[in-house]
């Protein structure tokens, strides 16, 4: 609980600069909060992109406020209750509500802009495979309840998941993303793709003094079929005929 | 368990500072010396055989003095007397030379031994593949000769090479390493080539698969299922999860 509060001090050090310091610009500054991107307040006061969160998230009504900078009314239904919550739960709870919000604003246009940006300037980090050779990776949930899964990092290039390079990413809540980020990410910018599909596709293979080693060796290739791509006549008719499912093999 | 006391010599220089009081070995001193992590001590014996050191004479000047240097018997007058720019030429190539003589000392069953100990405790990191689950990693070089690229980490689980994550790190010459390091490692340690995981993303948007990418998908795993096929007629252990 005293980890937020310390938290706010240390961003709330730029105070001189306005009279008060807002939820979410503040609250995307912090130190290992780089993959998330500002999500406009009139998103978050319409109440349709809000539906459903009030289930999902404790003390709805006061992290709402909190989020939207409101905090003078929540005084006063802090009166009305009976029992006043503690801030820190509060802002717990609003992290969270800002998290799920999130995952909705990154799928709207806009949203899907800002963190166009944000993958343009390899905020999110670059793909650690040496093939890859430094492709940008997008944020992505493996699921979308909280507190099941931290966040994963997917490559458009080698359209694999990574765990986060640096620690302070791998506490992250994957819920923050969404599973569908990554998805809708590459049919809005379809560009992107192209880019990924000019790419060489070069794989490495294990050798002994420039010998590859045999098939039939516990060491020999297993995995070669992960990052294969179809060339040959044969092979790409062959990819024709999976496209609902695996032919079985002969 | 010569063995064992120069590997608790190493940690002891790894933990202190490099200032410390008493006269130091430069290898347990290149050794503790922060990105170098991944080396492992390479012993006297074996850089003092000339057989062992054949073509290498020519990638440092001074070879000579540049080996008594690394195994410390150099005289400290003729050290004294040269200048501070030797001095730093002379520790530069020094580096060099030893990491070339560990290229080829860790492909020996020696230097293979003290690298299944460091791989064991994964000094060289872990795959940050989702799904191979925190592979230990190999070193592996994509040259032998010094100067070309940089060194690479190999994925015994997934196959593939991965940039190391620190930056003191990926700037390790490759060559240090050797290209055949890898496979002479899982060539010689066979129980320690990991079960190959099976699992793999592909993109969804609200729980329904990308068509593009769940066809290849589709078309890799059907290339999988024919290795799988042709190594169950041969009999051969397929080792997949």
């Amino acid at each position: 609980m005293a980890e937020y509060v310390g938290d706010n001090s240390r961003t709330e050090s730029s105070d001189e600069s306005g009279p008060f310091d807002e939820w979410i610009p503040s609250f995307c500054a912090r130190f290992g909060h780089e993959y998330f991107c500002q999500v406009p307040s009139e998103f978050i006061e319409d109440d349709f992109n809000m539906t459903g969160l009030a289930q999902e998230v404790p003390h709805y009504r006061k992290a709402l406020d909190l989020v939207l900078d409101l905090e003078a009314m929540s005084d006063d239904e802090g009166q009305e209750s009976e029992e006043p919550v503690s801030r820190s739960i509060v802002e717990h709870a609003a992290e969270q509500l800002y998290g799920l919000v999130h995952a909705r604003y990154v799928l709207t246009k806009p949203g899907l802009q800002a963190m166009a940006e944000k993958f343009d300037h390899k905020e999110f980090g670059t793909c650690p495979r040496y093939y890859c050779a430094g492709m940008q990776m997008l944020p992505c949930g493996l699921t979308d309840t909280l507190g099941k899964l931290t966040v994963r990092l997917y490559c458009p290039s080698c359209q694999d998941l990574y765990l986060p390079q640096s620690s302070r990413h791998l506490c992250l809540e994957g819920a923050f993303w969404g599973t569908s980020f990554p998805g809708v990410f590459l049919k809005h910018f379809k560009e992107l793709e192209d880019y990924v599909d000019r790419k060489t596709k070069e794989t490495y293979q294990l050798k002994v003094f420039g010998f590859r080693i045999s098939d039939e060796a516990p060491s020999g290739e297993r995995m070669r079929w992960l990052r294969q791509y179809p060339k040959t006549e044969e092979e790409l008719s062959e990819l024709e005929k999976c496209e609902f499912q695996i032919p079985e093999v002969k | 368990m010569a063995d064992v006391e120069m590997v608790e010599a190493h940690s002891d220089t790894v933990d202190g500072s490099d200032s410390s009081e008493y006269a130091e070995f430069w290898i347990d001193l290149f050794l503790g010396r922060k990105g170098h992590e991944y080396f492992c001590d390479v012993d006297t014996d074996y850089i003092i055989d000339r057989f062992n050191l054949i073509n290498l004479q020519k990638t440092v000047s001074k070879f000579t003095q540049v080996i008594q240097y690394i195994v410390d018997e150099l005289d400290d007058n003729a050290l004294e007397q040269m200048s501070s720019a030797r001095i730093d030429q002379l520790e530069h190539d020094a580096c060099k030379l030893y990491g070339l003589i560990h290229a080829r000392y860790i492909i020996t069953i020696k230097g293979l031994q003290k690298m299944l100990q460091k791989y064991k405790e994964a000094d060289f990191g872990r795959c940050p593949r989702v799904y191979c689950n925190f592979q230990p990693l190999l070193p592996v070089g994509l040259h032998d000769s010094p100067g070309v690229d940089c060194v690479k980490l190999y994925c015994p689980c997934c196959e593939d090479l991965y940039i190391p994550k620190s930056s003191r790190h990926s700037s390790i010459d490759g060559a240090y390493f050797g290209t055949s390091f890898a496979g002479m490692f899982l060539q010689a340690f066979p129980e320690m080539v990991p079960k190959h995981p099976v699992k793999r993303y592909v993109p969804k948007i609200f729980g329904f698969e990308l068509h593009k990418q769940a066809q290849m998908a589709r078309w890799q795993e059907l290339q999988r299922l024919k290795l799988e096929k042709t190594l169950g007629s041969k009999g051969v252990n397929k080792g997949y999860k």
